[in-house]
């Protein structure tokens, strides 16, 4: 269960949540600048929300009125930024072993495993390709073991054959992991790909929240749409 | 004919021993006070900042006495430092503590100026990770911040190894303890004849200070990056 009930200045900009998913999987769609990756750095601890609730699957991460707010390395999410954010100065190795400091040899290699990662093991970060830079920061969050993942915009930035990559592998992880996902996006064929529900974002205010049929749905009518006005 | 004699020698090793030691011991506190100016805010952030840069400014000489005064038999540390068996007056610690202070504000200007140029968003996503303060501190921003900590380091060392107001006010000229290789120097000139050995413990000084900068620059060489390429 997702619960975002929070209100978050930044600036100029207010972003006012209330929503409440059952969803495994809740894509945050919208334009660029309506508050998708800030509500997704509240969720993280990055940022601190002037009022509210972040709860996911009944694990109170922030409650100003129950006075919580777990601290960024006790909230237990493996994040993985749009800028990546690999350490420069470690391998891949390192950086996978940094959030999974107890995790077994098993556990590793089934990561290793299921990312593709085993070949490039010993390489530094200035040494990968985007999609490979970006499988290596899916695995290093799946690693610390999370309660939750949180995806920012996983696939942005990637040439297609690369994309195409990465997306085959964050479809095995849904099947494979039953992990609660938050996924923020404004790729329509990537929500559609990985996300159970869809919460509709404009201008830091929640419009709808959606099952995914129903998204894809209305995103085949508006495609319809402009396809007609375009001709 | 040796290159230098016994008195020069004993100059010279006290020196290189008195600039290590000032270095190493005021490394850590330089690391903290430069991680707080890089990374908090506090009220009178200002003023502890002046605080700290404050021996760069002063003449040398006012910082010796300060520390005479302070650290001296009769000073209220000094007293304390007596009844523990531990004075530092007159000895080489003090001439290590000198040099150290002396050299002190180097050291966290160097490090602040490292710790700022390491991306916030590596230690974020270190603590994503479960990566706790300290953790991040030295498995992230201290491996990242390598070539400013060597740089202030040999920057460090340099101006501890040549350290002589403070020094010669604070603990005086006594040779094997307190006779440091600027000093030693400074009373060959004094003393008729002395001008050949002043030059040797000149090419000495040289020497020492090139040595520091070239290894300094040959570490840099292989330092991380600290930025990320996003």
């Amino acid at each position: 269960m997702i619960q975002l009930d929070f209100t978050l200045q930044r600036g100029e900009f207010a972003l006012q949540l209330s929503l409440r998913s059952e969803a495994r999987a809740l894509a945050l769609f919208g334009d660029s600048g309506c508050g998708k990756t800030s509500t997704l750095h509240a969720i993280a601890g990055l940022l601190k929300p002037a009022r509210g609730r972040i709860v996911l699957d009944d694990r109170v991460l922030f409650d100003v009125h129950a006075e919580v707010d777990l601290p960024v390395a006790q909230r237990r999410l493996g994040v993985v930024f749009q800028d990546v954010r690999l350490f420069p100065h470690l391998s891949v190795r390192e950086n996978l072993r940094y959030g999974a400091a107890r995790a077994d040899a098993a556990h590793f290699d089934a990561a290793v495993q299921l990312l593709g990662l085993s070949a490039l093991l010993k390489r530094k970060p200035d040494r990968l390709s985007g999609g490979q830079a970006r499988r290596v920061a899916i695995g290093r969050a799946l690693l610390c073991e999370p309660t939750a993942l949180l995806l920012d915009e996983p696939l942005s930035n990637l040439h297609r054959e690369a994309r195409a990559e990465v997306l085959e592998h964050l479809r095995g992880l849904k099947r494979e992991l039953a992990l609660t996902t938050i996924l923020v996006s404004h790729q329509a064929d990537e929500v559609r790909a990985l996300a159970d529900a869809v919460a509709l974002l404009d201008d830091g205010r929640l419009r709808a929240v959606l099952p995914i049929a129903e998204f894809a749905r209305g995103q085949g009518a508006s495609n319809a749409r402009a396809s007609v006005g375009s001709r | 004919m040796p290159l230098l004699n016994h008195d020069e020698i004993v100059a010279l090793l006290l020196s290189l021993k008195v600039a290590a030691v000032a270095v190493a011991c005021a490394l850590p506190a330089a690391m903290l006070c430069a991680w707080l100016l890089a990374r908090r805010r506090f009220p009178g952030k200002p003023v502890f900042e002046a605080a700290l840069l404050l021996p760069l400014i002063l003449p040398p000489v006012v910082t010796g006495y300060v520390l005479l005064e302070w650290f001296g038999h009769q000073g209220a540390i000094g007293r304390v430092l007596d009844a523990l068996h531990l004075s530092i007056a007159f000895r080489w610690t003090g001439a290590a503590l000198a040099a150290g202070v002396m050299a002190f504000p180097l050291l966290v200007v160097a490090l602040r100026s490292a710790f700022e140029s390491v991306d916030r968003r590596l230690e974020q996503a270190a603590a994503t990770l479960g990566a706790g303060g300290w953790r991040i501190f030295f498995g992230i921003t201290l491996p990242l911040s390598l070539r400013g900590l060597v740089a202030g380091l040999a920057l460090a060392f340099a101006r501890a190894f040549g350290e002589f107001g403070a020094t010669i006010t604070f603990v005086s000229s006594i040779p094997g303890q307190t006779r440091t290789l600027p000093i030693a120097l400074y009373e060959l000139l004094e003393t008729p004849g002395g001008e050949s050995g002043a030059l040797r413990l000149t090419w000495v000084a040289v020497g020492v200070a090139l040595i520091a900068t070239l290894g300094a620059a040959l570490l840099l060489r292989s330092g991380p990056r600290a930025e990320l390429d996003a």
